[in-house]
């Protein structure tokens, strides 16, 4: 098939129309306002539903009752608009109704700015909301794997009934890349016959979705379903990268745009005769552990280096908790919208493996 | 023969549908005025896009002697519409050529409209720029749509065709042939003359079959890892 130029932003949200996305709700928010732009040109075009809510609260919700009539429903923002969304995230899980949540980061907190950042690690990870759950949150490195991995997402939150999130920061959001269209492999999804209220249709009783249950031991036992789910999807959807990792003596972990700055600093570094390698997560939850593990524990890898935008490293929690002690790992980070620099990442792993010399 | 000829008048408005390279060209000819000696002054009106815009080649165009304008340094990435003042010295001092590099689509080229009256004083061209893998203009009538929608927006005429199809590091030569014929259709359909078609160096030397200039750039809107 032919290559064609995207911008990320408009790539994406394509990519959720051809996915089937039934409803998409969302609010404006730089560097993400070209995903409901081109959504409320063209969802009116495939006869589908879009909506410019009031709020991103509001936009998180309606993707709740979309979500929870069986539609395919997408909201998409930005990192403050993302945490707006946390209370309706932790709903939707209690609740386990499947939606597709999309955050091209920026830097913060608060405001910060409109330039990209990877600051929302944690809280895509780990929850801004409440209770206890967990999300498959995949995280493309370029506009390729953001159009397949959103097309992918709308699948994998209807196989678990749970919300999935594509994030990304907003560089890939902005920037133009050529891109071929193919079909994403296919998944056997259960019916939502079972739980989606659409109406009674010749049912006994109305289906229900509810997140409070009144009953402890009820609720002990929902707790305990969502977490065999979570622990599915720990089982069958992590993914990650490794680049040169075969004989390297230091290995960079990195996710989304550092992630490419890191493989041009590999050809530098190799070039000088430096053994360098990219460990890529790109489920950052749930984050390669176990691939991670295995592969510093042999004995070529010195140390390992975590690199990210952020000014005190996020994914590097995960990292720690892979590596343990096994090796040292050092850190390089630049925040606030600014990227950081091939240089820059080429004299972090100098120095990185001058500590172990 | 100046290799900028095919942009003839004094002030050069950069339009077209995003991401078809507008910034690039638009830098790119900076340059090229530049190095050919003319005083050349370059304003960032991109008010739409919040990234890659030619005010992050301040200082590539600073040292070719090429004055960029702006929104103010503070309002650099403050997601505010704001346009700088200075951008009145392109219209008045006649010793200047002018470049305008306007954000995508009707929407960004909105800003020209309050500048209409200036512009039809003076000595100008209103360059739409295409790109044939941009899915959206890659049919001559949706490209002709984005044009009339740009020349609704601004109130001025469209002037000239700029063929800069491209797949960023992958484009080949048959690339740009293949906008050649894009540009070539538009051109038929509207009367507007294509003016170059715009070619990274290494392929410029395969094209000079093209009836109309090749123009050679290397590439200066470049991302973090490039």
């Amino acid at each position: 098939m032919e290559k064609e130029l995207w911008k990320g932003n408009e790539a994406i949200a394509e990519a959720a129309i051809r996915a089937g996305c039934d409803c998409y709700f969302g609010y404006p928010i730089t560097p993400q306002s070209e995903v409901p732009e081109y959504m409320s040109v063209h969802m009116p075009k495939h006869g589908r539903v879009f909506v410019q809510a009031e709020s991103e609260l509001a936009a998180i919700n309606m993707v709740y009752g979309a979500g929870g009539s069986g539609m395919r429903a997408m909201t998409t923002s930005s990192s403050p608009g993302i945490s707006l969304m946390q209370e309706g995230i932790s709903y939707l899980i209690g609740s386990e109704i499947p939606a597709v949540i999309v955050n091209c980061m920026r830097g913060g907190p608060g405001l910060g700015t409109i330039q990209p950042g990877q600051s929302d690690y944690f809280q895509a990870t780990r929850g801004g909301g409440n209770g206890d759950y967990r999300t498959v949150v995949l995280s493309p490195s370029n506009i390729q794997e953001a159009v397949d991995f959103i097309q992918e997402a709308f699948d994998i939150a209807d196989q678990y009934r749970n919300p999935c999130m594509v994030v990304f920061d907003g560089l890939i959001g902005q920037m133009m890349e050529p891109i071929e269209w193919h079909d994403i492999p296919k998944r056997n999804l259960p019916s939502k016959d079972t739980w989606a209220t659409t109406g009674r249709k010749g049912r006994a009783v109305h289906n229900t979705l509810n997140s409070l249950y009144m009953d402890p031991e009820t609720c002990d036992k929902h707790n305990e379903h969502l977490a065999e789910k979570f622990a599915e999807m720990e089982k069958n959807e992590v993914r990650w990268e490794e680049v040169q990792c075969e004989d390297a003596d230091l290995v960079i972990a990195a996710y989304g745009t550092p992630a490419r700055i890191a493989l041009t600093a590999l050809d530098t570094l190799r070039a000088e005769g430096i053994k360098a390698g990219l460990f890529r997560p790109i489920t950052v939850w749930p984050f390669p552990e176990k691939a991670l593990r295995d592969l510093i524990s042999q004995d070529h890898v010195k140390a390992v280096l975590d690199v990210e935008m952020s000014s005190t490293g996020q994914m590097i929690d995960d990292v720690r908790l892979a590596v343990e002690d096994r090796k040292p790992i050092s850190y390089m980070g630049r925040a606030g919208g600014v990227i950081p620099t091939v240089e820059e990442i080429v004299e972090a792993a100098k120095k990185a493996l001058k500590e172990v010399q | 023969m100046r290799s900028t000829s095919f942009c003839s008048h004094r002030v050069s408005i950069i339009t077209g549908h995003y991401g078809t390279g507008k910034t690039e060209f638009a830098v790119n000819l900076a340059l090229a005025m530049a190095a050919e000696g003319q005083r050349v002054m370059v304003a960032d009106l991109d008010i739409v896009n919040p990234y890659f815009r030619s005010r992050e080649r301040r200082d590539t165009l600073a040292q070719a002697g090429v004055q960029l304008i702006s929104s103010s340094q503070a309002c650099a990435d403050a997601d505010v519409p704001s346009l700088p003042a200075e951008l009145l010295t392109i219209f008045e001092n006649r010793d200047l050529r002018g470049i305008l590099d306007i954000g995508g689509d009707p929407v960004g080229a909105r800003v020209l409209a309050r500048f209409r009256p200036k512009i039809l004083a003076e000595d100008y061209q209103l360059i739409y720029v295409l790109n044939a893998h941009r899915p959206e203009v890659r049919e001559a009538e949706n490209a002709i749509a984005y044009l009339r929608g740009i020349e609704a927006a601004t109130g001025l005429p469209c002037t000239g065709i700029v063929n800069n199809t491209h797949l960023c590091g992958e484009t080949t030569a048959a690339d740009i042939r293949k906008g050649a014929v894009l540009a070539a259709e538009v051109s038929r359909q509207t009367g507007i003359p294509v003016l170059c078609h715009v070619a990274v160096e290494r392929l410029a030397n395969q094209l000079s079959d093209l009836p109309e200039t090749v123009f050679p750039i290397t590439i200066q809107m470049k991302k973090p890892w490039e």
